[in-house]
């Protein structure tokens, strides 16, 4: 009879899968941490620390209003932005107010303001901050009865972005990071340690099919717990699922490639850690900061400048990006390609290292 | 006598700095226990790790039911059952889960509870190999040698650590083993026990092999070249005594 390598490795698999349901820690990092998370932030309603605001590029940008708005620093303004993308991202709630300057005939500054439902208190903030500057520019000419400055909204539809929205792609995010690389950071030690890797080995099972079936398993327990956090999500916290299904299926497949990559960091850990008691410090280093930098808890826009590029280079960044781009606004698993693509480079990286280090005894 | 199923020939294994291995030759024949004697550091568990596919030689050639080592390793993989020097088990599973595990790993059907019987641990089939007594673990760890009905099983210091009752228990069981027909192959530095279980013995020192033969046939030419022991031997042992007082039955059930 000829010697079946997939059978050895579901075997591996479903020896693995009974010992982390077992293990507390492992459920506890992978279900328990993200979702306490949410439900804390799903109570605190967290405002946004910056309000958005886009200037239409054909506005008349010499002007005073302007120019104490750039002062404020809770308003991050942006320029140059397509005014079809900027409609757009209003109506998201990426972006709380647009605004266009422009003279009249009169030579009166025209302010059209556009707010959008989908951020009405922010939009609500500035547009007081925007009164503000204006009267105080009314009152400091000679005819205060004449004003210089005159403002018109206009609020737009959009759908009301929720703090939960941001928050649990985050928490998703962070969840498949952590059991990525704690948790075959300490299988790998310990079943180097106890030799069962080594009596592994005195069977004819392939050393590739180990490490299939561990990884296989830990993906199933993930995209498990992935499937929970997000279903109580959307049934209990109002998580949004722009598409229903077909977002869910989407988070999922990208749950999956991420995965992929940061099992590559437990690989490398384990191989570096001399010991169980190595594993710690050494996957807090990886897992910590991306925890705190990749947008788990705050957009990443709200962290000063010298910083963002540090963000925009964690790995968790992207996909926790993808994440609410495919929960929030409805983007396809394809429409996220560029975040992908940056997983799976950073995947390629860390595997070479992985091969490198990697010990079996 | 019986057939040889293990060649050993000129067996080398260095080490960067080390020669831990020095073209040691030896046969174990078929159906037989032959233990591997020899001091902690002598070679033992090196020669047998070689033997198990675990470690490459250095040179040499190795056997293995006609198997060549070089070129057969999945083969003889199938036909031995190993069992390591103090290894652990896949954690936080229940032992007829780690049958099964090994079960997959052998590409074999076994009944679990059949397997445990055999070691007289179906009590235990839910329990997990840290709750297991010393004695116990030992016996699971033979257990799991046997899931692929090896021919040739290799046990690494199979007593070490256990009391005088549990050694007795485990000599019975590799008897037993034996008694089916499978060869048995160990290691131990505890001479009494070569001395009951052992069919033939080598010992090994510092990399080679000394002298091989029966235990008898080793002792009686020990007295042929007229030693004689300074104190003359008591009809019982300390270890008698100890087992006169405390029972010949298990502790760890």
């Amino acid at each position: 009879m000829k010697y079946n390598q997939i059978r050895a490795m579901l075997a591996i698999t479903k020896a693995s899968l009974h010992s982390i349901v077992r293990n507390p820690s492992a459920v506890v990092f992978n279900l328990v941490f993200p979702l306490i998370f949410i439900i804390v932030f799903g109570f605190i309603s967290g405002g946004r620390y910056k309000i958005d605001v886009a200037v239409e590029k054909d506005s008349d940008m010499n002007n005073p209003v302007l120019q104490s708005l750039e002062k404020i620093s809770m308003v991050n303004l942006v320029k140059n932005k397509p005014t079809a993308e900027m409609n757009s991202d209003l109506e998201k709630g990426k972006l709380d107010a647009v605004v266009r300057f422009s003279r009249n005939e009169k030579g009166i500054l025209v302010i059209d303001l556009k707010m959008t439902k989908a951020s009405p208190e922010n939009g609500n903030v500035f547009k007081m901050m925007l009164n503000q500057i204006i009267d105080k520019q009314n009152l400091s000419v000679s005819r205060p009865d004449i004003p210089m400055t005159e403002l018109k909204e206009q609020v737009v539809e959009g759908r009301e972005y929720r703090t939960i929205d941001f928050i649990l792609p985050g928490q998703l995010g962070f969840s498949l990071l952590s059991a990525g690389v704690f948790g075959t950071a300490f299988i790998f030690i310990s079943l180097r340690q106890t030799l069962v890797i080594k009596r592994f080995f005195a069977t004819p099972v392939s050393k590739a099919v180990i490490i299939l079936g561990e990884s296989l398993s830990r993906l199933i327990f993930s995209i498990f717990s992935s499937v929970i956090i997000i279903l109580i999500g959307t049934f209990f916290f109002g998580f949004t699922l722009v598409n229903g299904a077909v977002t869910f299926i989407n988070m999922i497949i990208l749950s999956v490639i991420a995965l992929i990559v940061f099992l590559g960091f437990g690989f490398v850990v384990s191989g570096i850690a001399k010991n169980e008691n190595a594993v710690p410090p050494i996957a807090n280093l990886i897992t910590l900061p991306q925890f705190l930098l990749a947008g788990t808890f705050f957009p990443i826009s709200n962290f000063p400048e010298w910083l963002q590029p540090v963000s925009r280079a964690l790995p968790l960044t992207y996909l926790n990006e993808a994440l609410r781009k495919i929960s929030f606004e409805g983007a396809s698993i394809f429409d996220v390609w560029y975040n992908i693509l940056i997983l799976v480079i950073w995947g390629i990286i860390v595997y070479a290292i992985a091969v490198k280090v990697f010990k079996w005894e | 006598m019986s057939e040889v199923i293990i060649q050993v020939k000129n067996l080398v294994k260095k080490y960067e700095d080390l020669e831990a291995v020095k073209g040691i030759s030896f046969d174990v024949h078929e159906g037989e226990i032959f233990g591997l004697l020899g001091p902690n550091g002598a070679g033992k568990t090196t020669t047998l790790e070689i033997m198990e596919t675990l470690r490459e030689k250095t040179g040499g050639e190795v056997i293995i039911d006609g198997l060549n080592i070089d070129k057969d390793q999945n083969e003889i993989k199938r036909i031995i059952g190993v069992q390591l020097q103090s290894a652990g088990f896949y954690p936080n599973l229940y032992l007829y889960e780690l049958i099964e595990l090994f079960a997959g790993l052998y590409n074999v059907e076994v009944n679990p509870d059949e397997m445990l019987n055999l070691v007289d641990l179906i009590e235990k089939k839910k329990s997990k190999v840290k709750e297991l007594s010393g004695g116990q673990k030992q016996r699971f760890s033979i257990c799991t040698t046997l899931i692929n009905k090896p021919k040739i099983i290799f046990l690494d210091e199979p007593t070490t650590g256990l009391d005088p009752q549990a050694r007795r228990n485990l000599w019975e069981l590799i008897k037993k083993i034996k008694s089916e027909g499978t060869t048995i192959m160990l290691t131990t530095h505890y001479m009494d026990e070569a001395e009951v279980l052992c069919d033939r013995v080598g010992i090994i020192d510092k990399g080679q092999i000394i002298t091989i033969d029966t235990p008898d046939n080793l002792i009686d030419d020990l007295i042929r070249t007229g030693f004689e022991r300074p104190r003359l031997l008591k009809l019982a042992t300390l270890e008698d005594v100890f087992l006169n007082l405390t029972g010949k039955e298990l502790r760890d059930e």
